[in-house]
């Protein structure tokens, strides 16, 4: 998050909120049934033990079905992933020098470290993308809907849309001010703590202003925030088909991982492999 | 710093999210009971204000390096823990669903590290303590320091804890823990500096800006954040011995349901075929292979390595299929776009 400029967030998820206004098959299921589906792909695929490399492979499937029939660009799946790589590869790369057990595939003799590293890059790219997915299907508003009649209590959903409300004006404000400050600034003079700290200070003392001014507007208008409703939705059959067919189908290639029993089969059928390898 | 969704395990998410989750209901039943008009909108354009602040960078003095604030104790002294615990959260939710920073699951490791930590466990237990009631500035600003540290301590100590627990990652956990403490140590310094000249400068200009009601120590607060401590230690003690020695809940699961650790073949005929394959080609003559086959036999599950030929050449023909996979809808949506 701290490589991106506070621009870049404002346009990228004002993107996301575009693509999340598609009208696809996809876009009208109900959020609860998008949430769930997520959630259950995530858990799968993080259940694998931490060498699964192949067996990782078949769960590709949601996200490329996923991001083709929703019509979602592909370069807002992989920016997300470079912004989430380098903290896991940090992590992975350790495998490589503390895990060094030696593992045969074929004729050559590997490091177990490489095949953890490997399996975290692709549980890092899946888990990504399915998040994504499900917010540039969905949008804000109706994933917070769908949490809340998961339970998330009502405080959270109030603060969730009223911060969702003010984040483009605060950060906005916030981008000019930081801007400002960097066209006085000469080099690394006048971008210390000291001058940030002041630079916080007005914004935060700005923001509560406009928190004031939000309370009056509410009290004039007789009443508390008036929290949006999502639009009516409905878990239909469409609903419980999405659910149960990809429910059903990650669950199955959880228990039975698809790659190995094809490469078994294979080798099995053709000695001949033996040979050439 | 984030958990991401991919270094955390289904157990260790789980719990957090439990743990988290029983906090933020804690903290949203006691606003609601306040029943404040002025904290809604308050509470709304903090968390603005908090997702722009922390991506606006400073220059980390004596390294030339730029860091960034994380708020959560700035939060808890302005706001009160309860507020502030929401406030992060919201701010946290929003990052994991549109920036895949922190993930969904992770997303209960991240709102305890950042959230519970400074609100629910720092401030009660170390800042109201060391603050008072009616504190001087200098005496705010000591708390503040000293709050800080311990909440940058007590944060990055429970990403290495569930990192560990999780074991996605091969790092042992005093070389993490090594990594981790002392930039931390250099971070938390910033941060309490940072947030103590905020704060300052801020009741300077509106004395009148606090919402934690002062003198409501609320003795309760101290009870749970000290409940908290306390199953905090104990959950970490118990993963750590866990994760060593079992598979985690959904491999434990799936052995009882299927009475093999993994479904995926049977290695032994595999491991014939790998040690008829070796014995032809000798490419490597003098490699004892029963022994290397024993020894990865004991340190890891004795799925993972048996069927990697097989895994290879299931994965490749996975490969394969996906890339037509995609080819075919991708044809289909051009030529539905088409008509």
């Amino acid at each position: 998050m701290a490589l991106l400029s506070l621009e870049g967030v404002i346009s990228d998820i004002r993107q996301l909120e575009e693509l999340a206004g598609i009208k696809s098959p996809l876009h009208q299921l109900d959020p609860r049934a998008k949430l769930l589906v997520t959630l259950l792909f995530i858990v799968l695929v993080i259940s694998w033990e931490r060498y699964a490399v192949a067996a990782l492979l078949p769960f590709f499937l949601y996200p490329l079905v996923m991001t083709l029939s929703a019509e979602l660009p592909l370069s807002v799946v992989l920016k997300r992933v470079a912004l989430v790589l380098p903290f896991v590869l940090l992590l992975g790369g350790a495998n490589l020098f503390f895990d060094r057990t030696p593992v045969l595939v074929g004729n050559w003799v590997c490091q177990a470290g490489w095949f953890s590293l490997l399996s975290l890059v692709l549980r890092a790219v899946l888990t990504i993308a399915a998040a994504v997915i499900l917010i540039a299907t969905t949008g804000f508003h109706d994933v917070c809907h769908a949490l809340q009649h998961f339970g998330m209590p009502q405080a959270l959903v109030t603060q969730l849309q009223l911060m969702y409300r003010y984040l483009f004006v605060l950060a906005e404000e916030a981008a000019m001010t930081a801007r400002a400050r960097r066209l006085r600034s000469f080099g690394n003079k006048g971008m210390e703590w000291r001058p940030f700290a002041a630079l916080l200070a007005h914004l935060l003392l700005r923001s509560w202003e406009r928190a004031e001014r939000i309370h009056s507007a509410m009290l004039a208008r007789g009443g508390g925030w008036q929290i949006r409703q999502g639009k009516g939705w409905h878990f239909g059959r469409r609903e419980v088909l999405f659910v149960s067919a990809w429910g059903g189908g990650l669950v199955l290639l959880r228990l039975v991982s698809v790659p190995h029993l094809a490469g078994e089969l294979l080798t099995r059928l053709l000695p001949v492999s033996g040979r050439l390898l | 710093m984030h958990m991401a969704d991919a270094l955390v395990s289904p157990a260790v998410g789980g719990t957090l999210w439990a743990v988290s989750a029983g906090a933020v209901a804690h903290a949203s039943a006691r606003l609601q009971q306040e029943a404040d008009t002025r904290k809604a909108p308050l509470m709304g354009v903090m968390g603005a204000f908090l997702f722009a602040a922390q991506m606006i960078n400073f220059t980390i003095p004596a390294t030339g390096s730029s860091g960034h604030l994380g708020g959560g104790l700035l939060l808890a002294v302005l706001l009160g823990p309860q507020a502030a615990l929401l406030v992060i959260t919201s701010v946290l939710m929003v990052q994991a669903l549109f920036f895949a920073d922190g993930g969904l699951l992770a997303l209960g490791c991240n709102i305890f590290n950042m959230g519970v930590i400074p609100a629910y466990l720092v401030y009660p237990l170390v800042y109201r303590p060391l603050a008072g009631s009616y504190p001087t500035t200098g005496r705010r600003n000591i708390a503040i320091m000293v709050a800080a540290l311990i909440a940058l301590q007590l944060g990055p100590f429970s990403v290495v804890l569930e990192t560990v627990a999780s074991g996605i990652t091969a790092l042992p956990f005093s070389t993490f823990l090594r990594l981790m403490q002392p930039i931390h140590l250099a971070i938390g310094l910033v941060e309490g500096a940072v947030t103590a000249a905020v704060v300052s400068f801020v009741l300077q200009a509106r004395p009148d800006m606090r919402l934690d009601a002062i003198g409501k120590t609320n003795g309760s607060l101290r009870g749970l954040a000290l409940a908290f401590l306390v199953a905090a230690l104990l959950i970490g003690g118990g993963f750590s011995l866990l994760a060593s020695k079992n598979p985690d809940g959904l491999e434990w699961a799936m052995q009882k349901i299927t009475g093999s650790e993994e479904l995926a073949g049977q290695p032994s005929a595999t491991h014939r075929l790998l040690a008829q394959i070796q014995e032809r080609s000798a490419f490597l003559p003098d490699y004892n292979f029963k022994k290397t086959e024993s020894a990865a036999a004991q340190q890891l599950p004795p799925s993972s390595f048996g069927t990697s030929l097989a895994g290879m050449i299931g994965g490749l023909l996975t490969l394969i299929l996906l890339t037509v996979t995609g080819m075919v809808l991708k044809r289909r949506r051009v030529a539905g776009q088409g008509s």
